[in-house]
């Protein structure tokens, strides 16, 4: 159906690995006992003496990346992203924000398209828990070649960052060779009636949404907004300025994700009319990925429709 | 085993009872604190600063520097004092703990004290940094060692037994815990909130070394840690028996004296107890 390639970001973040440890020998990598679903087994299996895994030990996983971070080593911290980060949030907090750690957390399976785990493993608030950690980096990588690049990047960068990745392949948007840069939204498509800001998953629904909103003349601009920390003010201030209305989506709880930190800039920088397409505040369920985007509202007619309401408030 | 004379010995005694002052003296100016297991550490303290570790004050940062980590983070006051004893900075900065713009925060802070090496004071979180720094020191194919000090409230906490196995999973040799068993936690004694015991036959049982000592006989600490040094393959825990509050009559064994400063009163009486304000 739709117009891209599909790509995983775990395999992707698993070569980004393996090539960083070709090139540096500070770089270690921790797991909690799914390497081979997070793809750290990939380092794994190239630098044995540089992977520890934890075992289904979470918080102890984190404490001992700062442990490694405070002796000089650059760490990147790998399970699932529920696990990751509600169940060690004190760790995170403690041990890696608040001494500002040089640790990577790059944590998979994050939101709904986890699928048929059910509620238990798909996280929705993780965005929300990492960003108001001082210190914390925030990245939501939009498919397979950034997530690379991202990896890379921040690689070269002191401090704690959180990179959030999905289970299922993704749509492939950048290109491969694009550089990545830290808190610079890329604008995917321009537009000057409406803009329409995702993250993950959701920048390639937008995208889609551009093109049906153009069959009704209306011109909207996309925005992958990969860093939700810290923010690219300049770019989501613009394009309100721009266009005069803003749609957020994103594969995450509307509760502290992506979407309110851009209310917030827009609430005190300039007023715009704005909906925030994303999970409501409630739990998932057991489900295939496409089943659950069209339950839990995250598809291209939630988009569409949210533009139509923020085009009819825009005076 | 090894004889340590007299005078050397009364040097490190006289080293912690410093400690203890300093502790009581800052925990009276900031009004808040926790004297108790800040006085059942401080002869562990005095030991590893003062004998045990390799370490530099001029060098806070010397790569090949032996680790500590205070995992009991509440006991602050008395790491400050054994490091401005050691010279990492001067005396005169211990009466600014806990006040506004100092570097010495309620509980440890590594950016902004020097000599800190990890912060800490969320507890149970100790070990696992001190494994995170004992795995660094053998990729880097180091000698330095890590010593962490846990308080014996710390073995609730489930990450202290996952920081277990993994020292001993990875066979950190290089590891060496002190846990200071004054038995007693801030709702009562441990036994009554959360049973410890057996304690030595748990960490036996997670694979590690273990001794027991008297944790305010120098001799026995500074014993028990040589030993340490000597075994090969797995960590090595220290239980030391301490009395909370030891060194000040009425906080010995005080639940009251856990995170509490005393008044004037008491500190008055206490300073006479611990031999007078530092000169």
């Amino acid at each position: 159906m739709t117009k891209w390639e599909s790509a995983s970001q775990r395999k992707e973040y698993g070569r980004a690995l393996v090539e960083l440890g070709k090139e540096r020998g500070d770089i270690v990598v921790l797991d909690a006992d799914l390497s081979s679903s997070t793809r750290t087994a990939d380092f794994a299996a190239a630098f044995p003496e540089r992977f520890f895994n934890c075992g289904i030990a979470e918080q102890n996983m984190m404490d001992t990346a700062a442990g490694l971070a405070a002796s000089g080593k650059t760490v990147f911290v790998s399970t699932f992203a529920v696990f990751g980060t509600g169940r060690c949030y004190d760790q995170i907090r403690q041990s890696i924000a608040y001494p500002k750690m040089n640790i990577k957390i790059v944590l998979s399976h994050a939101g709904i398209t986890v699928g048929g785990d059910g509620a238990s493993h798909q996280i929705t608030e993780d965005i929300a828990l990492m960003r108001v950690l001082p210190n914390m980096t925030v990245i939501v990588p939009v498919d397979a070649p950034e997530t690379y690049q991202a990896v890379k990047t921040i690689a070269k960068l002191k401090g704690p960052v959180y990179v959030r990745i999905g289970r299922s392949d993704v749509p492939s948007l950048t290109d491969p060779s694009a550089p990545f840069e830290v808190n610079k939204a890329p604008v995917m498509r321009d537009g000057k009636d409406i803009t329409l800001i995702g993250c993950g998953i959701m920048v390639s629904k937008c995208l889609e949404a551009a093109d049906e909103l153009a069959k009704h003349n209306v011109d909207a601009r996309v925005v992958n907004l990969h860093t939700i920390k810290p923010l690219d003010e300049k770019t989501i201030v613009k394009a309100a300025r721009e266009t005069g209305g803003v749609v957020t989506a994103e594969e995450h709880s509307v509760m502290m994700g992506m979407g309110s930190a851009v209310a917030m800039v827009l609430v005190e920088n300039f007023h715009v009319p704005m909906k925030r397409v994303g999970i409501p505040d409630v739990f998932g369920e057991s489900g295939g990925c496409d089943e659950l985007m069209e339950k839990y509202g995250l598809t291209v007619e939630n988009i569409v429709e949210a533009a139509h309401d923020v085009l009819k408030r825009k005076k | 085993m090894e004889v340590y004379d007299g005078e050397f010995i009364g040097e490190l005694e006289a080293v912690a009872k410093t400690i203890r002052r300093d502790s009581i003296k800052m925990i009276y100016d900031a009004g808040s604190g926790h004297p108790g297991g800040s006085l059942s550490a401080a002869d562990i303290l005095a030991a590893l600063y003062f004998h045990i570790m390799k370490h530099d004050p001029k060098r806070p940062d010397w790569p090949d520097r032996d680790r500590f980590v205070l995992s009991k983070g509440h006991a602050a006051p008395a790491l400050y004092a054994v490091l401005a004893e050691a010279g990492y900075f001067e005396a005169e900065e211990l009466c600014t703990l806990r006040k506004m713009g100092s570097r010495l925060q309620g509980h440890p802070c590594m950016n902004k004290t020097p000599g800190v090496e990890m912060s800490t004071g969320s507890l149970g979180h100790g070990l696992a940094a001190g494994n995170g720094m004992a795995l660094a020191a053998k990729l880097d194919r180091k000698l330095h060692r890590i010593y962490v000090l846990c308080g014996d409230g710390e073995m609730d906490v489930g990450e202290t037994w996952e920081a277990a196995m993994l020292a001993s999973h990875y066979k950190l040799d290089n590891v060496t815990v002190y846990i200071d068993r004054n038995k007693l936690q801030l709702d009562g004694p441990t036994e009554k909130i959360m049973s410890l015991e057996p304690l030595a036959d748990k960490w036996k049982a997670f694979g590690w070394h273990v001794i027991e000592i008297n944790g305010h006989n120098m001799r026995e600490i500074i014993q028990a840690t040589n030993e340490a040094k000597g075994v090969k393959g797995r960590p090595t825990a220290i239980i030391c028996h301490t009395i909370k509050g030891k060194g000040v009559s009425f906080m010995e064994g005080s639940l009251h004296f856990h995170g509490k400063a005393p008044n004037k009163q008491e500190y008055e009486q206490a300073m006479k107890e611990l031999g007078g304000d530092r000169p």
